[in-house]
């Protein structure tokens, strides 16, 4: 294991390197390849953090759970709620916020607020050649020149290995609750949750596990209570409403943001992004297995039997599967011809050895 | 400011390009008498003028394919316009180029309510995005202040802002995807009514990238449902310091307003005289929005109000009407033109950390002594991007000068203490030469791999958003 402590050093293992490099943070995400593995954990520590600017900047290797810590003592977050893989993937190690924008992780809050990607203000990155680079800033608004930023979030590493992020971080809501109600079809649920999104709650999440529908609210406490009351006779149609209040809502969005029901479920677990009123549809094309629905039907989780070609099963949806957990099948969806053909010619250039973790997205 | 030397060669041969054109556009869409291109020789930075060889006004994806296929044959350069509503000089033509207007494609194409997003051409404007939409109770966020004019084709050209981006993020954010045409005619499409691309986030670099990358020919946009309602404060400093304090207290005590807007004295004037919003005469004002249930919106008030308190306020008011809402936003949204009827200016759009507004404020006072230019200030406070106003008399020879070059001081200053160049604006050819005091060469050489990539004979929009010298061989060797 090749483990730099400084980002010139990052630079020259990466200039010396003579063959392909397996680049992982926490190594909690279940990317699996050949090559040397060259871990970014040795590049940690927050380097600024301004509250009142909402920003944090920190080394790639730090890991998620000191962020979380930092942003806590000041009643803030990071609001893109990003999910933690080592239950579903039976991962050990630390999360690093390098591998979070790397994969561009995101949570349930994704469907309102945006996703990592869209937090994420800057990055310096080392290329494949060596060469250090650095795009986007530390300010919120930032449109000088092109957004490699947003490039370089979910590349998976091939097309540099991050040096450092800076992230647009949110307070902390005063409280949460959740309105919970049993709803046996997806479609209804789909149904449920987009008349939620299309009122003005503000809603935070919407999700469908294990037959119950949860829309989750968050702000001051006499706000989230006028809210509450007028969402639940605004979906009183769908089925009796229960609130679970502050702890006990955060507690479920813990699990469905872990996907924590598949977690001792055997088969391959597919990530499925679509628009919400396709979610159904995705889980009748599969036609076996278990789901979950996020993003008000628009991320659909799916464990199936191990080896189902959910692809070939999915033809004609727009979307994207992504095999999460399991083998068989590339982990990403190919893309048309005319797209890869782009993909293809990016990498090349900001890694013409094909060195940065080869074919992470098929 | 310099543009590269017209294509003498390119020029002569304007009839057979023109010929071309004319066999897959409509005549009216085709336009190259010089008393007609003269429309097209400037976009809204008006201090640089320059008619284009031709200008075309396709009506599809499919046309716009054609043109484009026709001017990679020819080796044209071709300068993208949505509006030309561009501060930046992001659609200023060469004499060489043929301008591709989208303006004739303006139609809504899809509402889908249950999914929340809309798919448009891209002439469409911004503020008819949303005219689309609110009867129905849904709006779409980005909301620059030029939103009645400028179009989505721009918004996505140079990933646009507005008031309310502190709550609801800018372009990219609200963008899920584009059919994109690229120089060679290439139809592609990325992303569309789903979150999160799949592969590498192509979106993510095509949004601000200029116009330089491909033509974006239709988008699908993200909508919300509107809250049931806002209400705008005004709050009032004795300076812009006190002001700058206050902001930073706001948003570190949890409250996040969906909007926090800055101007100074000079500003305020203007602005109250152009649209008679009430605002009170101070050397700082601050207007707050908040949103929700009136109980919602009483209750984050009361917060603001007793942080503001803490600050000495010389006024405080909340809009008493929707009537006298809307004028403190008419206000805020005219500033440029307010200012525009009684000076000529310049517009920066540098942002900063919020926590050196007023260091940078400061500096900007000194800096207008210095120059003998009088500087309005009217921005974002909550992220930091500023808009300083530098007034100066077109008619004076040399003061267009000493203003580009106070203005290039500034925005340096904007780089020096951790900011950027360009909030929402856009490089364009105003920032282009500034670029190298933000970038280090591997840092730009890293973007333009990427217009390499799109438009390996760099003939999209190709003098701007990079320095000259840094992208000349670029530009020559396609030549």
């Amino acid at each position: 294991m090749i483990r730099p402590e400084a980002e010139a050093e990052l630079a020259e293992v990466i200039a010396a390197a003579e063959g392909p490099l397996a680049i992982q943070g926490g190594g909690t995400r279940g990317v699996a390849l050949d090559g040397a593995a060259l871990s970014t954990a040795g590049l940690s520590g927050v380097t600024l953090y301004e509250p009142g600017a909402l920003t944090l900047v920190a080394q790639a290797g730090t890991p998620v759970a000191e962020i979380e810590r930092v942003l806590e003592g000041e009643g803030q977050r990071l609001a893109f709620e990003p999910m933690d893989h080592r239950a579903l993937l039976g991962t050990t190690g630390d999360p690093t916020i390098g591998g979070v924008i790397a994969a561009n992780v995101s949570g349930p809050r994704r469907v309102q607020v945006g996703a990592a990607r869209d937090f994420a203000l800057g990055v310096r990155y080392v290329d494949g050649t060596g060469q250090v680079i650095k795009n986007g800033g530390r300010v919120m608004k930032n449109v000088t020149g092109y957004d490699l930023v947003k490039l370089l979030s979910g590349s998976w590493g091939s097309l540099g290995v991050l040096s450092e992020v800076s992230l647009k971080v949110l307070p902390v809501p005063e409280t949460e609750a959740t309105l919970t109600l049993s709803v046996a079809s997806p479609e209804t649920a789909v149904a449920a949750m987009s008349a939620a999104f299309g009122s003005p709650y503000d809603v935070t999440g919407a999700a469908w596990a294990q037959g119950a529908v949860s829309i989750r609210l968050e702000g001051f406490a006499p706000s989230l209570a006028y809210r509450a009351e007028r969402l639940t006779q605004a979906l009183a149609t769908y089925g009796e409403i229960t609130l679970l209040e502050a702890e006990d809502s955060a507690a479920r969005w813990a699990e469905i943001r872990d996907v924590e029901a598949f977690a001792n479920m055997q088969g391959d677990v597919w990530r499925v992004s679509v628009k919400p009123s396709d979610g159904p549809a995705v889980i009748a094309a599969a036609g076996q297995g278990t789901a979950m629905l996020d993003w008000g039907g628009g991320l659909v989780w799916l464990c199936l039997p191990e080896g189902t070609d959910l692809r070939a099963a999915l033809t004609g949806i727009a979307g994207h599967a992504q095999l999460v957990r399991g083998r068989g099948f590339p982990r990403f969806q190919p893309e048309p011809p005319e797209v890869a053909a782009l993909s293809t010619a990016l990498r090349a250039k900001f890694d013409p050895r094909g060195i940065l973790n080869p074919g992470v997205m098929g | 400011m310099q543009m590269p030397q017209p294509d003498a060669e390119i020029i002569a041969r304007k009839p057979r390009v023109l010929a071309r054109l004319q066999e897959v556009l409509p005549p009216d869409a085709v336009i190259s008498e010089e008393a007609e291109t003269r429309a097209y020789e400037c976009d809204a930075l008006t201090a640089y003028r320059c008619p284009p060889m031709i200008a075309v006004l396709p009506s599809s994806t499919q046309e716009v394919s054609d043109v484009l296929r026709i001017c990679h044959e020819e080796g044209v350069p071709v300068v993208p316009r949505g509006s030309g509503t561009s501060l930046a000089g992001g659609a200023l033509p060469t004499a060489d180029c043929v301008i591709l207007g989208v303006a004739r494609m303006n139609e809504v194409l899809e509402v889908d309510y249950p999914n929340r997003v809309i798919r448009v051409q891209t002439g469409r404007t911004n503020l008819s995005v949303t005219g689309a939409v609110e009867a129905d109770g849904f709006f779409y966020a980005p909301d620059p202040s030029s939103q009645l004019a400028c179009a989505i084709a721009g918004n996505v050209a140079m990933n646009s802002g507005g008031a309310h981006c502190l709550k609801y993020g800018v372009t990219t954010n609200n963008l899920l995807g584009v059919t994109m045409v690229q120089m060679d005619g290439t139809v592609v499409e990325l992303g569309g009514a789903y979150l999160d691309a799949g592969g590498i986030d192509l979106l993510g670099v095509i949004c601000g990238s200029e116009g330089q990358l491909g033509v974006v020919t239709e988008a699908t946009l993200r909508i919300l449902h509107k809250p049931e309602g806002a209400l705008p404060v005004l709050m009032g400093f004795d300076s812009a310091e006190v002001a700058g304090a206050c902001v930073a207290d706001i948003i570190k005590a949890g409250v996040l307003p969906v909007a926090i807007e800055f101007m100074d004295r000079m500003l305020i004037e203007v602005c109250e005289d152009f649209a008679k919003a009430g605002y009170p005469q101070c050397e700082a004002l601050l207007i707050v929005e908040v949103e929700g249930a009136p109980s919602e919106i009483a209750h984050q008030l009361s917060l603001i109000k007793k942080i503001a308190e803490r600050h000495d306020p010389v006024a405080m008011q909340e809009a008493e009407s929707a009537d006298q809402a809307a004028r403190i936003w008419a206000g805020r949204k005219a500033a440029f033109s307010a200012i525009g009827r009684v000076n000529d200016y310049m517009c920066l759009d540098g942002t900063i950390p919020v926590s050196e507004l007023p260091y940078v404020l400061r500096r900007i006072g000194e800096m207008s002594k210095q120059y003998g230019l009088a500087v309005g200030n009217v921005f974002h406070a909550g992220d930091g991007n500023m808009h300083p106003l530098i007034c100066y008399d077109a008619n004076k020879p040399g003061d267009l000068e000493i203003c580009e070059e106070m203005g290039a001081e500034i925005l340096k200053l904007c780089v020096e203490v951790g900011g950027c160049l360009t909030g929402e604006h856009g490089v364009g050819i105003e920032k282009r030469d500034l670029m190298s005091h933000q970038y280090a060469p591997a840092d730009l050489e890293a973007q333009m791999a990427v217009k390499d990539v799109f438009d390996p004979a760099w003939l999209l929009n190709p003098a701007k958003v990079f320095p000259l010298d840094a992208s000349d061989t670029r530009r020559m060797a396609a030549e």
